[in-house]
């Protein structure tokens, strides 16, 4: 293996959590709903993904508790902000600081346990590609998902009914609820996808990047998928380039430390939130004739008035 | 032969909300083939009823019967499996989505957006309402957007077609074309329940009306047979009055004069202002017609000093020249502004009138004094504009958005009217307010006038600017036509001024 295709792996390890947990966010946005708990979930996924990994000794079980996990970060947020009407933003923001806590509670009996982490899957023929084949046909199965996640929301949201109806609700809730849909239902179901993500993405640093639990082990990654959606203007291609593109960030910044770069390291870890502002001025300033790339009803609670 | 049975039949329909009552034993028979009226003011009902009847609310009392059968409506979804199709006031449009996206939303069935459009290009031909499924609504007019609102209802052929006030946003030449369509629509058999304020065109096109007013039902009659002052006496209960207007004639001196003002827009989707110029007299009252979205939103965002002019000297106001003032120091002069959205731009919905009372009265208006607020003045002022101007609320104080539309309304432009200001600019002063209270809100800008203020109304109400104005200009894609005297003027004249007629031909056509 070359030293290219190694930095390429890593970008790729490096990249999937943040896609998994940006793909979440971008679907609950086009409901719109701004969940700012990203991080929240995130970490909760990580720390219930590797406990029960441990304690089960399966991983597909860790998985699948860190999913769930996730989805009931989330359904705390939906019944605030849905049930309820209370200000996403703040919501968001407990959850995140909430998730932070809990997390250090439900990892405590498992700090410094090591596991072995999840294998990769080489997909046959495909990986035996040269160059390509092992840089992108022999990875984990978190990979693969998260790629199939992207195609997978692309087409939900733009060739199916299902997906115009959810665009439809975050883009103007009052009259998708006078044309008969429940808003708050197609709300709710788009949150907790974005809590299972967020979940999943979770397990994904707690199971295959470093395989054993840290307190505070997502370091930002929420807030970076956060920025990621904002960066790809609501659209799921563009969220795989920002993905790839702030987590080759990381690995840059971890290869500049270890060389010597005289780079202060804040400026680096910086970079993803400054390359989200200038895509943002960039998309807004091509888009002078253009309508409005945020979904309307961005944020806004909505009370349907019976 | 028995008697015909009626399409939809709503028996002694009462329906509350907390402690009002929206509805109270409302009876309604719309039969097929007719175009049938539903008048009263503001607040009488009429939108509680129709949603009921599309299924978006639930009746406390009272059965609904389709075709003499009774039927329950829970959904909007179960009112068009009936037939029953809805126009909506406010559209129910998603401005980032395509038309035949839009459409789709609206339909019951899936059906793949290929054939969706087909359908769409196919309806809207056999009907006479040009749509292109591919755009995306908010580069459309105002009278295309309704166009998407009708042909995706007419797609569901619906038997009962349900329209809430259609014509308050089209040109009187684009009301034609409404009209025209219904008119093929009723000969097809299908009826239609038409929501209105004006009654002339309730006059002109319902075979029966149902007037309510406070919930209840007050009469049904044929309008054909009665006169646009009678149908009124019924909505209202009481006569409505004429404004008065007497005036000295002869030339005023110039309180507010426009010069060659252009300036481009900073929103991407509004209209430039191309070389406009005005002037407008002491005592003088001048109106400007037009379309939505022609650069009225530009034309009073640079008057009032929201936007500022590219040179100081294209605004004067009293002989100084005050293109470049900001909003405070225009007021200062005497100035006062009432801006069209009267929640969120005229008043800050969550606080309460006195707080509103002080947003535009903390400049020029003594509600402040060395930076401290005098809320016993601020409640005073309050107190009088709900007196002058009928402002219907609870408490003395209420947050602006617990007010209805039309007594909202009646507080934002009282407020700036009883500072008694030199100058006004109005725009919409009566947008969706009931007849009663537009008549007390017209006097007001007339006795304004009548005192020696200059007042300048942008409205898209032809009625209300002929009965107000002393002149009249029409503003078309930026620019404004010159002002001509009412009484010279036609609502013909008016209304081809309105679609573009007389106006140079644009040099970059609109996107």
């Amino acid at each position: 293996m070359t030293l290219a295709e190694a930095i390429f792996l890593t970008v790729i390890t490096a990249s999937t959590p943040l896609l998994l947990a940006a793909i979440g966010e971008l679907v609950v946005e086009r409901a719109g709903v701004l969940n700012l708990g990203v991080e929240g979930m995130m970490i909760m996924g990580a720390a219930t993904g590797v406990a029960v990994a441990i304690v089960t000794g399966s991983s597909l079980a860790g998985v699948l508790a860190a999913i769930a996990a996730g989805m009931a970060m989330a359904a705390i947020f939906a019944v605030l902000t849905l049930g309820l009407a209370a200000n996403q933003v703040a919501s968001g923001l407990s959850l995140t600081i909430f998730g932070l806590g809990l997390s250090g509670v439900v990892g405590a009996p498992f700090v410094g346990i090591q596991r072995e982490g999840i294998g990769k899957i080489p997909v046959p023929f495909l990986s035996e590609i040269p160059v390509v084949g092992p840089i992108l046909f022999r990875q984990d199965p978190f990979v693969y998902l998260a790629l199939a996640l992207v195609v997978g929301v692309s087409w939900f949201l733009w060739r199916t009914r299902a997906g115009l109806v959810l665009r439809a609700c975050g883009e103007n809730p009052v009259s998708a609820h006078a044309l008969g849909y429940p808003v708050l239902r197609i709300r709710l179901y788009a949150v907790l996808f974005g809590g299972a993500c967020a979940g999943i993405a979770g397990s994904y640093l707690s199971l295959v990047l470093t395989p054993f639990w840290t307190s505070g082990m997502t370091a930002g990654r929420g807030w970076i998928a956060l920025a990621i959606v904002v960066f790809a203007s609501w659209l799921p291609w563009r969220a795989l380039i920002g993905a790839y593109l702030f987590g080759g960030l990381i690995i840059l910044q971890l290869h500049a430390q270890s060389a010597g770069v005289r780079v202060p390291s804040q400026f680096l870890a910086a970079l993803p939130y400054l390359i989200t502002i200038v895509a943002l001025t960039a998309i807004m300033a091509l888009r002078r004739s253009g309508g409005s790339v945020a979904p309307q009803g961005l944020g806004r609670p909505f009370v349907p008035d019976r | 032969m028995s008697a015909p049975v009626p399409l939809l039949e709503a028996e002694a329909i009462t329906r509350r909300f907390a402690t009002l009552v929206a509805n109270e034993a409302v009876d309604l028979k719309v039969m097929p083939g007719e175009i049938h009226a539903l008048l009263g003011e503001n607040g009488a009902g009429k939108s509680t009823l129709v949603k009921m009847l599309y299924g978006l609310l639930q009746p406390d009392v009272g059965r609904i019967l389709w075709r003499g059968k009774e039927v329950s409506l829970p959904t909007p979804k179960a009112a068009r499996a009936l037939g029953v199709g809805m126009v909506f006031q406010h559209f129910s449009l998603f401005d980032a989505l395509t038309v035949a996206e839009n459409v789709a939303l609206a339909l019951d069935e899936t059906a793949p957006l290929a054939e969706v459009s087909e359908r769409i290009v196919e309806v809207s031909r056999a009907y006479g309402l040009p749509l292109e499924p591919k755009r995306e609504v908010w580069r459309l007019s105002v009278g295309a957007r309704q166009r998407i609102e009708i042909v995706r209802c007419l797609m569901q052929d619906p038997q009962l077609l349900i329209l809430d006030e259609p014509t308050s946003v089209l040109t009187p030449q684009e009301c034609d074309g409404l009209f025209a369509t219904l008119r093929t629509i009723r000969g097809e058999g299908r009826a239609v329940l038409y929501i209105s304020h004006k009654l002339e065109e309730v006059r002109g096109l319902c075979e029966a009306a149902t007037i309510l007013r406070l919930g209840r039902v007050v009469a049904r009659c044929d309008p054909r047979a009665e006169t646009a002052g009678s149908l009124a006496r019924m909505m209202v209960g009481s006569n409505v009055g004429e404004v008065r207007r007497a005036r000295a004639e002869g030339r005023a001196p110039v309180r507010l004069r426009v010069d060659n003002l252009s300036l481009a827009s900073d929103d991407p989707q509004g209209t430039s202002l191309r070389s406009v110029s005005l002037e407008v007299g002491a005592g003088e009252i001048l109106g400007i017609a037009g379309v939505a979205g022609n650069g009225q939103d530009e034309l009073f965002g640079v008057l009032s000093g929201e936007a500022r002019a590219p040179e100081a000297g294209n605004i004067v106001l009293d002989g100084e020249a005050v293109g470049w003032s900001g909003i405070n120091a225009r007021r200062r002069k005497g100035a006062a502004f009432v801006p069209e959205e009267r929640l969120g731009h005229a008043a800050a919905p969550r606080m309460p009138l006195s707080d509103n009372a002080l947003v535009t009265g903390h400049a020029a208006g003594g509600l402040a004094r060395r930076g401290f607020l005098d809320r016993a003045r601020m409640l005073g002022w309050v107190d009088a504009v709900t007196r002058a101007f009928d402002v219907r609320k609870g408490p003395r104080d209420p947050e602006a958005a617990s007010l209805s539309g039309g007594n909202l309304q009646k507080f934002v432009v009282g407020r700036e009217i009883l500072h008694k200001p030199q100058l006004l600019v109005v725009s919409q002063p009566t947008w969706g307010v009931d007849a009663g209270a537009a008549m007390l809100i017209r006097q007001a800008l007339i006795d304004l006038a009548a005192g020696g203020a200059a007042v300048l109304v942008i409205s898209q109400d032809l009625d209300e600017l002929f009965e107000v104005t002393d002149r009249m200009a029409v503003i078309f894609h930026g620019r404004l036509s010159p002002a001509y005297p009412t009484g010279e003027l036609t609502r013909e004249a008016v209304g081809l001024l309105m679609g573009g007629e007389g106006f140079a031909a644009p040099r970059e056509e609109a996107a």
